[in-house]
């Protein structure tokens, strides 16, 4: 059988679902005998090397260059899954939604409470920064998503089954036990 | 109790903090509102925070802060009552008063305000009004209402009509309501006399008391179908001292009505279920934690109560037995539909906000006040007495092998006979709509907005728990209702007004399937959409209670039942499109760090 080629990416996430996916422990020696990692944070691939099978997305789009990837890894992946609750909706990142963006950049650049040495008060424009966008948009706003795995992050176990159900061609059969998360 | 002060309130609950629903439920009835002052005062009575009671005042409805006017209007607005013409109600409310609903008029006199279901779905337009209710409104009648209130008349003076049937014309309850009771069957009967069970029960072990339940195979009639008997067991076996027996008469889905008509004809029965709960279980305490909407019933079942210590089928030595002790006390809930979940209604009733618990512990280890807790539904109880006359045998010998006995039904729309209905189960949808004259039915509700939307097809469906379980609501839609514009949008809604927020999946998914669906109803849904909506509906099965588990059933079921609906209204060959762009989203940042869309 030929190995499925996943590829994986945070967006505005934190990192939080890529540890979830480490968290499948010992058997990511199991998986690795069934997927090949391309372009993902596991295994530092930069850049698309080959057209994936599965592209796993943690977090949404809170900036251009957020969306700019996630278009990437439509292109270059046949399925797409968003995993995790800011995938999802947006999550944490997104309770800023509803505050004008430049109230935000102020609170975190001038005016709040933990700004000590920014006296010239300047807020980082320089062109080379991805630019925000007006709010933080979940996915399956900006391309096409196939499939959604609910959590804060993901239980390692709804990961795994999801990927080997997914890998095999199987019904993915996913227990209260293993999708409850909150 | 008028002129009651926050101090009297306070002492009246002992300065009890779990019992801060009851406080913050009289002062919000004698003053309109709970104050910022008032909070800091009642902080400072129980010996715990502002933050703690602002935390259980905000969550819950009936609650306000700010002055909710000497009379307050809260005009249901469910699904039937909008069919039923709610909305030439609220525009005659709106010009005889002179203020939108959601406000409060200038001097302070009548405030209008939007309520989810308040069990009249039989009787609809209907308006509750300083804990009146006033149904089958007409914009002439509001007209008279509001003139009334204008005049300073009270509201016991306020009804023209008549008074309903049955108890509802009781001197203690004198309300318009009607009960409607179309069909009786064996629980709606008047067979039992007062007391009659607690004789019976009393000459048998609290053992044979459980084993006749559990032998007669019921289930829980609130919708989650528990096997009574074996939560009986539970409870029993469950160590502690103290325990307790909840009546959960929250009756909150949306086309339920049936525990009304239970709680205002048979309350005996009832409290007379709750004793035999309690002989069961071994508690002594028992509580019906009754829907804020339903308080004009307070005082007639208050005296009930009364009248079955006074008569020794309550209180100590019940039925002269020594040492069998049972005492029922009636907690109000005040306006959130997640309280009937049954450890959100046990939060509640400990003066806490109604979010549900996670589990385990069940509530029969570790319920009420870290009790072991027995929380039944209104009918399930008094099908317990039933049972306990008439036997095990002779229930099973009702219904269907797989669900025994009888169901109270709650039917309303589009019929000649809207109304309450005890039928055997096993009965299908065909049978109820001959019975009830549903007439060009496109679509029936069953078991409200967290049930399942069914064709016509499938009219031959039984009602059981092995195919259509329901809790008991059935609406009926006929051909000139838009079934995603009218009722699917108008249920979501309706739980993303009532999660309780805890989980993320319930507080946003509902949101953004509504904002999906209204999309479609646009005319700009694209064939992802529907599949997105589906995928979504999975995910909310994540979410720890029923609420959130069955948000989406509305448009799930409706998907899987009435594609067509969706599919019309589709109106590009696209499968993806949101209309989501870049260049626009980056707009505002750009503007507010003097930047070029370099994109
Ligand atoms: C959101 C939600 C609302 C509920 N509302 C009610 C209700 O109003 N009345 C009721 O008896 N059960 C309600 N239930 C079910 C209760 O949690 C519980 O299962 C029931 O009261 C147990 O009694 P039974 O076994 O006699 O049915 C609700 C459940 C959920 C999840
Ligand atoms: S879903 Fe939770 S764990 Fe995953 S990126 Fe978002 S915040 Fe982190
Ligand atoms: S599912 Fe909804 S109502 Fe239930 S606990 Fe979660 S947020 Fe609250």
């Amino acid at each position: 059988m030929n190995k499925a080629i996943v590829a994986t990416t945070s967006l505005a996430g934190c990192f939080g679902c890529h540890m979830s996916i480490l968290d499948i422990d010992e058997r990511i020696l199991e998986l690795i005998e069934v997927v090949e990692f391309n372009k993902s944070p596991i295994d530092d691939i930069k850049k698309f090397t080959k057209k994936c099978d599965i592209g796993l997305i943690e977090g949404g789009c809170c900036n251009s260059e957020n969306v700019h990837v996630l278009k990437d890894f439509r292109e270059n992946c046949k399925i797409l899954i968003a995993l995790g609750e800011c995938a999802i909706m947006g999550g944490l990142p997104a309770m800023r939604n509803g505050i004008p963006i430049k109230e935000c950049l102020e609170e975190a650049y001038i005016g709040g409470p933990t700004v000590q040495q920014n006296h010239q008060k300047i807020v980082p424009n320089d062109p080379e920064l991805p630019i925000l966008l007006d709010k933080v948009y979940p996915c399956h706003e900006v391309v096409k998503i196939d499939y959604y795995l609910p959590g804060c992050p993901p239980r390692a176990d709804l990961i795994w089954k999801a990927l080997i159900a997914l890998v095999k061609g199987e019904e993915m059969d996913l227990p209260y036990e293993v999708i409850k998360f909150d | 109790m008028m002129g009651a002060t926050v101090d009297t309130i306070l002492s009246k609950y002992r300065h009890d903090s779990t019992r801060l629903m009851d406080i913050l439920i009289d002062v919000q009835d004698e003053k309109s509102c709970i104050s910022d002052d008032t909070v800091k005062e009642i902080a400072k009575g129980l010996k715990i925070s502002m933050a703690d009671v602002e935390q259980t005042l905000s969550f819950y409805h009936f609650f306000s802060k700010t002055p909710t006017g000497k009379y307050t209007v809260y005009l249901n607005d469910s699904v039937v009552a909008f069919m039923m013409g709610r909305e030439k109600i609220a525009k005659a409310f709106e010009e005889a008063v002179g203020c939108k609903f959601g406000e409060v008029t200038a001097d302070g006199l009548i405030g209008l305000f939007n309520t989810s279901c308040i069990g009249m779905n039989d009787q609809e337009p209907a308006a509750i009004i300083n804990n009146r209710v006033f149904t089958r409104l007409t914009p002439f009648r509001v007209k008279e209402l509001v003139k009334d209130m204008k005049a300073g008349k009270d509201i016991d003076e306020m009804y023209s009509a008549k008074t309903g049937d049955g108890n509802n014309s009781h001197e203690l309850v004198h309300s318009v309501v009607n009960n409607h009771i179309r069909k009786e069957g064996p629980i709606l009967k008047t067979d039992v006399r007062q007391g009659e069970i607690i004789e019976k029960i009393t000459k048998m072990t609290p053992e044979e008391v459980i084993k006749e339940i559990k032998d007669s195979n019921i289930r829980g009639r609130g919708g989650a179908g528990f096997p009574t008997g074996l939560k009986w067991e539970f409870c029993r076996r469950a160590p502690g001292k103290q325990k307790y027996i909840f009546c959960n008469a929250d009756e909150g889905e949306p086309g339920t009505f049936k525990d009304r008509v239970i709680l205002t004809e048979k309350a005996k029965l009832l409290f007379e279920g709750m004793t035999m709960a309690g002989y069961a279980v071994g508690a002594t305490q028992g509580i019906l934690y009754l829907r804020y909407e339903y308080k004009y019933l307070q005082k007639y079942l208050e005296d009930v109560i009364e009248k079955a210590e006074k008569a020794g089928w309550l209180g100590k030595n019940i039925g002269g037995r020594k040492n069998f002790e049972f005492y029922i006390r009636i907690q109000f809930g005040a306006g959130a539909y997640v309280c009937g979940e049954e450890s959100a209604l046990i939060e509640s009733a400990e003066g806490k906000r109604g979010e549900p618990r996670d589990r385990p512990p069940f509530p029969v280890e570790k319920g009420y006040l870290e009790c072991p807790t027995v929380v039944n539904n209104v009918e399930t109880l008094c099908a317990a007495v039933k049972i306990m006359k008439y036997g095990s045998e002779w229930y099973k010998s009702l219904g269907t092998a797989e669900s025994t006995g009888t169901k109270v039904l709650s039917i309303s729309g589009d019929c000649f006979h809207p109304g309450v209905y005890e039928i055997e189960w096993g009965f299908t949808i065909n049978n109820i709509l001959d019975m009830v004259a549903g007439f060009n039915v496109q679509a029936v509700q069953v078991g409200g907005p967290s049930g399942a939307l069914i064709a016509p097809n499938e009219f031959d469906r039984i009602l059981g728990y092995e195919d259509l379980a329901t809790g008991g609501s059935l609406i009926i839609f006929n051909e000139s209702r838009n079934i995603l514009k009218d009722v699917v949008l108008n249920f979501t809604e309706f739980f993303i007004e009532e999660s309780c927020g805890s989980c993320s999946t319930c507080r946003i998914l509902p949101v953004v399937m509504k904002d999906k669906l209204v999309k479609i109803l646009n005319g700009l849904g694209v064939t992802r959409d529907i599949d997105d909506l589906l995928e979504w509906g999975k995910i909310l099965k994540a979410s720890r209670c029923g609420l959130g588990q069955t948000a989406a059933n509305p448009i799930t079921s409706s998907i899987n039942n009435f594609r067509h609906l969706y599919t019309s209204l589709l109106k590009t060959k696209k499968d993806y499109e949101t209309g989501f762009d870049l260049n626009l989203a980056v707009q505002e940042a750009c503007e507010a760090t003097n930047r070029i869309a370099n994109v």
